[in-house]
């Protein structure tokens, strides 16, 4: 039997940028929790949940030795650094945006 | 077992401008790190030297340095800072005044880092094959060669190791890695070899951390936010190094902020990229081997770390010409702010358009509704008390940019209703100068490092 929780509930998270690529990095707040990310919050999980904000792939990196994963989302900051007009051209609070992620967990 | 204490008192260039003398003065420190160079700096650099021959370099750093120089020199701690810009022999002259005006006179040694800068270099660089290709795009550099405005290149840590070996005190540099500033301390003190790799990337990763001040010290810190003590005086943070390639993060006594595990590992990942492969002029990190123990409160103790030879090649920062952009922004208040503001924003797009103009993008945000996680954020409260219309554009075409800038303030009187927050004025033409990153083999570059006595 499973229960709906946000990532903010077991992760903590920043983020930057590095052209048009976001860099996320989300972070285990136990360690005990870091495998339910590694399971749950894929690239692929990650692509979705950035529908409309990601126009690019996806890649994840694992830490365990951080109880880390770090996320580059491309094409995803209109360009990025000057080029873009965004308000948030640095994606500095897309690490909050990946927090509000759901993942189902067993209770 | 030596230990130095290596302060990072700068994150960018707009940081704090009490942080580097809040180090200076409110603990024991032997060195100090500053970094003043975002990457479109070079290029208003190049633009404020060929206007005027003595300029183009960070011009914050002279009185910096005329207020901590007398302690720096009294108490050995050694400063080093990018903030040579594109004339790091301006910097220095400047500097050398600075310290004779302040009676160092024979106190001091001030030395350059020189030969960043391959602007000059281009057209012979790109006649030999070099070509110079963006590494995001793949394209040659020839295809904006007319557009250009900077370009140098990233030197690493050894330049400025060889600046302490001849004896400086000041050293400032044109581009190079912030990871650098951090790490030439600990190679000059602990003798470290080009190819001890696991403490090259010990150093690296400590300057990695450092490298955004407080960031690592409970600034833009997500997790217990709230309960971070004392942020109006926040301390920078130091690194306490070791002949081993183990660390501490710490900062000065009795400073605000929190340095802990979790603080610690947000400004890792900060950044990073791939993990395994952090690379830099003077080593490849892995920052899947960093190990991390809360030592004590405000101490974090860093070690395990292992590296990798470094690369055939050096970064190199071009900037160059890339059209113009603007951005205007109003008010819209309650009631029914949000539909207010995408009201005005049809409007403006249908005069745009009957206009004639043309654009590259527009881009419109609604900032206190949806524009910091779009999608995500879902539909804004109907109660909503504000919510600010925010439209940009980008185009070559610097008329049509201009002419879309006059249009946000008719809105006020033309417009939907409750709207305010013009007083501003009219929103600036920005030229854009966008980033260009490309590889240039090692063998192409040649650093110059120069001592000076005050």
């Amino acid at each position: 039997m499973g229960r709906k929780i946000k990532l903010l509930e077991i992760a903590h998270a920043r983020s930057g940028d590095k052209g048009d690529t976001a860099n996320i990095g989300l972070i285990a707040l136990k360690p005990e929790y870091y495998p339910i990310l590694v399971e749950k919050v894929t690239a692929e999980r990650v692509k979705e949940h950035f529908a409309g904000i990601c126009f690019g792939d996806v890649e994840r990196f694992e830490l365990p030795n951080l109880g880390a994963l770090n996320f580059l989302l491309h094409k995803s900051l209109g360009g990025g650094g000057t080029v873009s007009l965004k308000t948030d051209a640095q994606g500095k609070t897309y690490a909050a945006a990946l927090l509000r992620m759901e993942i189902e967990i067993d209770a | 077992m030596k230990i130095i204490r290596i302060a990072n008192g700068q994150g960018f260039w707009g940081d704090s401008l009490e942080a580097p003398a809040q180090q200076v003065e409110r603990g024991p420190i032997d060195y100090l790190g500053l970094d003043y160079l975002a990457e479109i700096t070079m290029s208003i650099m190049q633009k404020q030297r060929s206007r005027d021959p003595r300029q183009g370099y960070a011009r914050d750093f002279i009185p910096l340095l005329e207020r901590i120089l007398p302690a720096c020199v009294e108490r050995n701690i050694k400063v080093i800072a990018n903030a040579g810009g594109v004339n790091p022999q301006a910097c220095r002259d400047a500097a050398l005044e600075a310290a004779r005006k302040l009676g160092l006179s024979g106190k001091v040694r001030i030395s350059i880092v020189a030969g960043d800068d391959i602007m000059d270099r281009l057209d012979d660089l790109l006649s030999r094959g070099i070509e110079l290709r963006n590494l995001d795009t793949d394209e040659p550099l020839q295809t904006v060669r007319e557009q250009v405005q900077s370009a140098n290149i990233y030197f690493g840590a050894w330049p400025i190791v060889e600046a302490l070996r001849q004896g400086a005190q000041i050293i400032i540099t044109g581009r190079c890695t912030d990871t650098g500033l951090t790490l030439a301390p600990m190679i000059y003190e602990f003798n470290w070899a080009e190819d001890d790799w696991d403490k090259l990337a010990a150093g690296t990763i400590a300057g990695h951390i450092v490298e955004c001040g407080a960031q690592c010290t409970g600034g833009n810190c997500q997790v217990d936010w709230e309960t971070i003590p004392d942020m109006a005086n926040i301390g920078y943070p130091i690194v306490e190094a070791s002949e081993d390639g183990v660390f501490v993060i710490t900062k000065h006594e009795g400073t605000g902020g929190r340095i802990n595990s979790a603080v610690v590992k947000e400004q890792i990942m900060y950044e990073m990229g791939d993990p395994r492969s952090y690379i830099t002029p003077d080593c490849i990190a892995d920052f899947t081997t960093i190990q991390l123990q809360d030592e004590a409160r405000d101490r974090v103790r860093v070690y395990g770390i292992k590296g990798r030879p470094a690369t055939e090649f050096y970064k190199v920062s071009i900037s160059y010409s890339s059209g113009y952009k603007a951005v205007g922004s109003l008010v819209y208040a309650w009631p029914d702010a949000y539909k207010k503001a995408r009201a005005a924003d049809r409007i403006l797009r249908q005069r745009l358009d009957s206009l004639g103009l043309r654009f590259d993008e527009i881009l419109t945000e609604f900032v206190g509704a949806n524009a910091c996680h779009g999608p995500l954020a879902g539909e804004p409260s109907p109660d909503i008390a504000e919510v600010v219309f925010r439209i940009g554009v980008r185009s070559n075409n610097r008329v049509d940019v201009e002419r879309f800038t006059r249009e946000i303030a008719p809105l006020v009187l033309n417009g939907p209703p409750t709207v305010t927050g013009f007083a501003g004025g009219r929103p600036k033409v920005e030229e854009i100068v966008a980033y260009w990153p490309a590889l240039i083999p090692k063998s192409e570059a040649q650093a110059v490092v120069q001592v000076t006595e005050a």
